[in-house]
């Protein structure tokens, strides 16, 4: 009876630890056997899977295609917004081996995963305009010297800076971190300007965080990854990039507070006229443009390309690429409809209902273009230099482990210098093993 | 699988359909045969084993099959390699207990021990707070007054409001320039790491849990008649003790199944830091995301191996609490302690009578009656 008595607890607890197991119940028994990876063969219905789009102008190019190829219909399965859930899914799909998914939108740092599992099939570069694409994002689509994924949109960072401070103070827009130290010096000296404080990035644990270490690295001369794939942040450089962000907490030349700064929040402070430098995606221009009231610095700003150690910064490179899963069928027929959707037609149509910035670099110089998004010049050159964030086969490992080191030298819990010989130990293990 | 023949079907399926009815046996097992009734009782429990068996069949497909099969995925290793090109040459390997090895002991440990000090730590925390403020909110709500309808039902809000939800809702009023550091007037970080994140942790899920405790004490509370209060004023026991001699235990059984319900809950706690403070977070990671840690990085070994530790923790905190405070809920009748059984015996006895009362008094009526 005791026996039977203690069991009862056990299993009431299964009942709510099912939670917990049903984030692990799937299996990973995937093998990478997909036969002959250059064949496209097959033409039917298809499908194409990617996040939400509010903007409606992926489902525009769906409809354009699915009116001119009756047999070939393209039905667009939606995931969540969230893109770690979007991974997970497309993840699942892959080792389930099934074909519901063919088309598949990836964010650039997936590229590898997919491309070194075998989950996405290399693409026939000849058959695609990629040439007349801006390399950077060709090249954020290749992995093993082969084309995985085409490129779809792409992005670049960019630093807004309160232009109507910087003119009262008689400076410009910085080019270098000394600059923009200075330029902060003259305008927080400014009357108008109490109370703010001079620069923020993303800065909070998380994705955000890579981006603008990496940025921080190769922006003082130096990379995350060598060329051949080895770990190299124990360097000069990446101590110089860590120590520009460490220090800039210290001085406070970054505020306290941007150490909890996602996307959002950095947008919202400049937006509020808190900051007199913000380092952001593009996709805030239009908000901080509103003229309806909600944006306080609405015609008081600019942009310019990310300061540098010793010129213009280099971004890391955002964006989305269209690949083929492995295991999908009717191969040729999701080829033509990338060929389609990555078209220079289609990128121009679509421009005009989403503010993307397209892959072509014309599109970025086209006058018409250039009046409705006033940034794109300068993010064109954002983007030609940019670099691809590590192009590592466990992206997941390799940036928890950047961002572990990096948090803990910026909130003062590890030297700079101690964060990167451990962040250096831990990706060359990383990098061993895989 | 080919139909039973004719002979065989009987055979086989007849024994355990149709035991031997041994009234005897039946009576040793039951406690104090009453009456008739006894006899056709093993049909009821017959039928309702079958009535049940759906509901069996269920359960064990979804949470004992997932149960063993994580506990089997735990004991493999995704064993990942690239080849020259660049490819990853993949396959599951039985590595045994070696995922246990690591978080006991191997390179994941301090995540681990990390992980589960931070997730006894906010249970014991937030659950110690929710059972105060639930109980006072219970004794207020309990309390005639005007406006108690509306009363009730705000409390009610918190817990109805999904957990991330609420865990956005907190994260947008703990940021810099939120409405917490604004009323407060100081500056605190309060989704960065460290003390400030757990005390936000804390305080949005004691915000969202003691309603639970709250309203399950109420229940509690209701059934306690007036008549024992009324008895003790007239002997002068204050407020106090009447809270502590009358109400505390007669509340006892709600207050212990709404404190087990919020540990067991407590123990598993995801949404809440993940989407207040955010992955990864050493201050506030907790076992639960640990393991999906684990799992969005595809080592689904490890992973259930988080998961299982989980169960059996889980599994241990609720066995040693039922243990000490003997909440009477895993109990059923026949699984019951000689001293309970004889309890019950005797609210039995208690109860019988009146129930048979009526029917001896319509007898006696009917007798009368011509």
């Amino acid at each position: 009876m005791k026996q039977r008595r203690s069991n009862r607890p056990f299993a009431v607890t299964a009942i709510v630890s099912i939670g917990a197991l049903a984030l692990t119940g799937c299996s990973s028994a995937a093998s990478s056997e997909s036969g002959d990876p250059q064949s496209f063969e097959g033409r039917g219905p298809i499908t194409y899977v990617s996040s939400p789009d509010s903007s409606g102008a992926a489902q525009e190019t769906i409809d354009a295609w699915n009116a001119e190829h009756p047999d070939e219909q393209v039905e667009w399965i939606e995931l969540p917004l969230d893109a770690d859930q979007q991974r997970q899914q497309m993840v699942q799909n892959a080792q389930l081996e099934s074909d519901t998914y063919t088309v598949l939108n990836l964010d650039v740092v997936w590229t590898s995963e997919f491309a070194a599992n075998r989950w996405i099939a290399p693409l026939p570069e000849d058959e695609l305009p990629v040439a007349e694409m801006i390399p950077a994002t060709v090249e954020a689509g290749t992995y093993a010297d082969q084309l995985f994924a085409a490129p779809y949109y792409t992005d670049g960072a960019l630093l807004y800076g309160r232009s109507d401070l910087l003119d009262a103070a008689g400076v410009q827009m910085p080019q270098t971190w000394d600059e923009m130290q200075a330029a902060c010096d003259a305008v927080l000296a400014l009357p108008e300007a109490e109370g703010m404080s001079c620069y923020a990035g993303q800065f909070d644990k998380n994705e955000g965080l890579t981006v603008n270490f990496s940025e921080a690295v190769t922006s003082a001369g130096g990379t995350l990854f060598t060329e051949d794939g080895q770990p190299s942040v124990d360097t000069p450089e990446a101590l110089t990039a860590l120590n520009f962000l460490v220090d800039g907490f210290e001085s406070g030349m970054i505020p306290e507070k941007a150490i909890t700064f996602q996307e959002e929040q950095g947008r919202q402070a400049f937006q509020s006229g808190d900051l007199v430098f913000l380092r952001n995606w593009p996709y805030i221009y239009n908000p901080l443009s509103a003229e309806d009231g909600s944006s306080e610095v609405a015609g008081k700003f600019e942009v310019a390309p990310i300061p540098g150690l010793e010129s213009t910064g280099v971004s890391t490179l955002g964006g989305r690429n269209l690949a083929v899963s492995t295991f999908a069928e009717n191969k040729a027929t999701a080829l033509d409809f990338i060929d389609f959707f990555v078209s220079r037609e289609q990128e121009g149509q679509r421009l005009e209902l989403s503010s993307r910035a397209p892959v072509y670099g014309e599109y970025f110089e086209d006058d018409d273009v250039v009046s409705s998004l006033p940034y794109l010049p300068t993010l064109l050159g954002s983007i030609e230099s940019a670099q691809p964030r590590p192009k590592t086969v466990q992206y997941g490992q390799t940036t928890a482990a950047i961002q572990d080191a990096v948090y803990a030298a910026i909130t003062g819990e590890q030297s700079p210098e101690d964060a990167l010989a451990e962040l250096q130990v831990l990706l060359t293990s990383q990098t061993a093993s895989q | 699988m080919t139909p039973p023949t004719a002979a065989t079907a009987p055979k086989t399926s007849q024994p355990p359909e149709l035991p031997p009815t041994d009234p005897r046996g039946h009576t040793a097992d039951s406690p104090a045969p009453r009456g008739a009734t006894p006899a056709p009782r093993r049909q009821d429990g017959k039928a309702a084993a079958f009535l049940l068996s759906p509901t069996l069949i269920v359960l064990a497909l979804v949470i004992f099959y997932p149960l063993l099969s994580a506990v089997g995925q735990s004991l493999y290793s995704s064993d990942a390699g690239l080849d020259d090109q660049g490819f990853v040459v993949q396959g599951d390997v039985f590595v045994g207990l070696q995922n246990y090895a690591q978080i006991f002991a191997g390179p994941e440990s301090a995540r681990f021990y990390n992980a589960l000090w931070n997730t006894t730590f906010f249970t014991v925390v937030s659950v110690a707070l929710e059972t105060v403020i639930g109980v006072m909110f219970a004794l207020m709500m309990n309390r005639a007054f005007k406006g108690r309808a509306f009363l009730r039902a705000a409390v009610l809000v918190p817990w109805a409001i999904p957990t991330a939800v609420s865990g956005l809702l907190w994260r947008w009023m703990f940021q810099t320039d939120g409405i917490v550091n604004t009323l407060s007037g100081a500056q605190v970080l309060w989704t960065a790491e460290g003390m400030a994140a757990q005390v936000a942790v804390i305080t949005a899920e004691v915000w969202k849990t003691a309603p639970f405790i709250g309203l399950l004490v109420l229940a509690g509370l209701q059934i306690i008649p007036e008549e024992v209060y009324e008895a003790a004023k007239l002997d002068g026991a204050t407020a106090w003790q009447q809270f502590w001699s009358i109400t505390l235990p007669l509340v006892k059984p709600a207050l212990l199944v709404a404190v087990l319900f919020r540990l067991l809950d407590a123990l598993r706690m995801f949404d809440l830091p993940f989407v207040l403070i955010g992955p990864r977070k050493e201050s506030v990671e907790t076992l639960s995301i640990l393991a999906w840690d684990s799992a969005n990085q595809l080592e689904y070994g490890m992973a259930s191996a988080f998961a299982v530790v989980l169960v059996v923790y889980v599994a241990a905190i609720v066995y040693v609490f039922v243990r000490l405070l003997g909440a009477d809920i895993f109990t059923s009748s026949d699984a019951a302690t000689p001293r309970k059984r004889f309890r019950r015996a005797a609210a039995d006895d208690a109860v019988v009578p009146p129930a048979r009362q009526p029917g001896a008094r319509t007898t006696t009526h009917e007798v009368k009656q011509p």
